[in-house]
């Protein structure tokens, strides 16, 4: 038997204020399917529905109608924890505002998943996430707060935390969306290279067209509907 | 096992400052208000308590009533309706000396003092003064008030015509130690007496109407002859004196009663008092419960976003429900010690402040470890409910909203 597709979406649909006079369906019926490694843009006009999808896909919100499978495991059914520890296990995330916690220093912050199982993070796992904040250039400012490092350094630590637990799949919301050219530049790279060393699967939420051409593939999204779906 | 609610609860605590300040403040204030209050509160009841029981037994037998039965018909009938209470006479209690040795015989009894008293005339030159004559066995008298320790003049020696009298009656009769006075109790037998002695109890009262003399003299002048009029016990917890004296009474089949009895509107008056204190008590730690509820809830708005981070990352909703129990409870304890400081240092300051007007402290404070643990322990749980609220806002907070970009 082949592997299953990290992620499987089937007729996924999603209203807003149900039940009330505003209620409005954002996402009508999504059919999608992520392989595992892909490296997949997800582009479409501002209020078409992309954050409210990645928000689906990460179990953050919970569909009105249709099935989402992870890994291969319908998550319909989950309850809140279950879907949490999945989250957590699984899933890695990178928003557009790098929200990290200002309350804690770069390595800290990176090692917040590892600590929300409940235990002191381990002397490997704190290695390997000095190793990742190393790889993007951040060793040096591990110990910072986040108040004290740029805001094209904040993503960076952002994205070594989305990683630093192995994910299977990365969900990325306008990553660069807060950037300069040359930030978001850099950061792009640092999302492919890293993506070529570990081979997660990863979803980009982008309004750049010349960063959305970088990916494999460019899923569109208008009116709640994908409108095209293609592979280079 | 939570360590990571522990983490985060601190780091959040730190992060907010203000916050945190604001309401370690507020709980401190009110741990101070109930530790003082209530060192204050005991104190003054145990002084209360101290100062009714200084003078008192704990237990006093005495003859039982003449009680004027009303005559029955064989039908059983009552032929008279109304029954005149006769004027009491000093009578003797029953067979004492026996009395004596069976109540000596109870494990809770510590003191027993038979003791023949009764009214009589101080009379000193032309001065005159009703007394209250106080026949005692001097060496069991003295384990249930400590009389000797209250002297004020001359030494303590009560034996066959040596006798101490209280410092207001020896001013009202012009009488120093050494003097002699003359005792009549009205039965037709009188003596004179030497003032060996001159106590101050401290209650204006007795020191102004007693007279203690061996229990032979006594019982000569008020016509008790070999007899006593009560038996004065003390018991080894005071509070169980009201328990002990019903066994007595039912085992013995005496008249016994506990100055719990005896002092009952004291005792209501202290119920009372502690009614009240403790309703200040529940008050203060409400008023702060809601101050911590309230700075808590503003604390969860303004940290939304790391909320929202925090179930991001697989954060559940119990954890995040712990790390806000846990700010609570954090708050409450570090509150309680710094409360538990300031009300010591105020206890400290009352306690000079005592000494420097009267030379002693004004009254013994009650504090104890038990007290500062009780009141770390209650700030600790009143801070943990008081975050109940909002904590669970804070682990429904829905992470989408939360994240919501701005
Ligand atoms: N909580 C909500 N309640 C009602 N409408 C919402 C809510 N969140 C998003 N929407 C609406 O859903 C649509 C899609 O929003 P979103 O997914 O954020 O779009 P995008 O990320 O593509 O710009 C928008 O029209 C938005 O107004
Ligand atoms: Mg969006």
């Amino acid at each position: 038997m082949s592997e299953p597709p990290v992620l499987e979406l089937r007729g996924l649909r999603k209203r807003y204020a149900v039940g009330t006079p505003g209620e409005v369906e954002v996402l009508h019926g999504i059919d999608l399917r992520l392989g595992r490694h892909e490296f997949a843009a997800l582009i479409g006009p501002s209020g078409s529905g992309k954050s409210t999808l990645l928000n689906l896909i990460g179990l953050l919100d919970t569909p009105c109608a249709g099935e989402l499978c992870l890994l291969g495991e319908p998550t319909r059914a989950l309850d809140d924890g279950r879907r949490t520890s999945l989250r957590g296990r699984s899933i890695g995330f990178v928003f557009q505002f790098h929200h990290l916690l200002p309350a804690f220093t770069a390595l800290e912050n990176v090692l917040l998943p590892a600590m929300a199982r409940g235990r002191r993070p381990t002397m490997v796992q704190r290695q390997e996430a000095l190793a990742l904040l190393e790889a993007v250039g951040l060793g040096p400012l591990a110990d910072r707060k986040p108040y004290e490092l740029s805001g094209g350094q904040q993503q960076r630590v952002a994205i070594v935390r989305a990683l630093a637990g192995r994910p299977d799949l990365v969900l990325a919301d306008e990553p660069t969306g807060n950037l300069d050219t040359q930030a978001a530049d850099a950061v792009f790279a640092l999302l492919r290279r890293l993506h070529q060393e570990r081979g997660f699967a990863l979803l980009v939420v982008t309004h750049d067209p010349r960063l959305a051409g970088r990916c494999d593939r460019i899923v569109e999204l208008v009116d709640g509907r994908i409108r095209s779906d293609a592979s280079r | 096992m939570l360590w990571f609610e522990w983490t985060l609860a601190t780091r959040l605590l730190r992060e907010g400052r203000a916050q945190s300040l604001l309401i370690v403040t507020g709980i401190a204030v009110g741990v101070a208000v109930i530790v003082f209050l209530t060192a204050l509160i005991g104190g003054l009841q145990a002084q209360i308590i101290e100062r009714t029981l200084g003078t008192q037994s704990h237990i006093r037998i005495r003859a039982p009533d003449e009680v004027a039965r009303p005559l029955r018909a064989g039908t059983g009938q009552h032929l008279l309706s109304r029954v005149d209470q006769r004027a009491q006479r000093l009578r003797s209690v029953d067979q004492w000396q026996s009395l004596v040795a069976a109540l000596a015989g109870f494990a809770e009894v510590t003191a027993v003092s038979p003791l023949a008293s009764g009214p009589a005339l101080a009379r000193r030159g032309s001065a005159s003064r009703s007394v209250a004559l106080m026949g005692i066995e001097p060496a069991q008298y003295t384990r249930i008030v400590p009389v000797p320790r209250h002297l004020v003049a001359g030494r303590w020696q009560v034996a066959g015509n040596d006798i101490a009298i209280g410092a207001q009656l020896a001013a009202e009769l012009g009488a120093v130690v050494g003097d002699r006075i003359r005792l009549d109790a009205g039965t037709g037998r009188a003596d004179v007496f030497t003032i060996t002695g001159i106590f101050e109890l401290g209650t204006r009262e007795l020191d102004a109407r007693f007279v203690y003399l061996a229990l032979r003299p006594a019982q000569a002048l008020l016509d008790l002859p070999g007899g006593v009029s009560s038996i004065d016990l003390r018991v080894r917890d005071y509070l169980q004196a009201e328990a002990v004296a019903r066994r007595i009474a039912a085992r013995l089949g005496v008249t016994a009663e506990s100055w719990m009895t005896i002092n009952r509107n004291i005792l209501d008056a202290l119920a009372a008092q502690t009614l009240s204190s403790n309703l200040i008590r529940v008050f203060v730690a409400l008023a702060a419960a809601f101050g911590i509820a309230s700075v808590l809830a503003v604390s969860v708005v303004q940290r939304g976003r790391e909320i929202g981070i925090l179930r991001a990352v697989g954060t559940q909703r119990a954890q995040v429900l712990r790390i806000f129990l846990l700010q609570g409870a954090i708050v409450g304890l570090i509150g309680a010690a710094l409360g538990s400081l300031i009300g010591g240092a105020l206890l400290l300051g009352w306690d000079a402040l005592g000494l420097a007007r009267s030379g002693r402290g004004a009254f013994e404070l009650q504090v104890t470890p038990a007290l500062f643990l009780a009141a770390a322990a209650l700030a600790t749980v009143v801070g943990m409910l008081a975050a109940v609220v909002p904590a669970r806002r804070a682990a429904r907070l829905d992470p989408v909203e939360a994240l919501r970009n701005v």
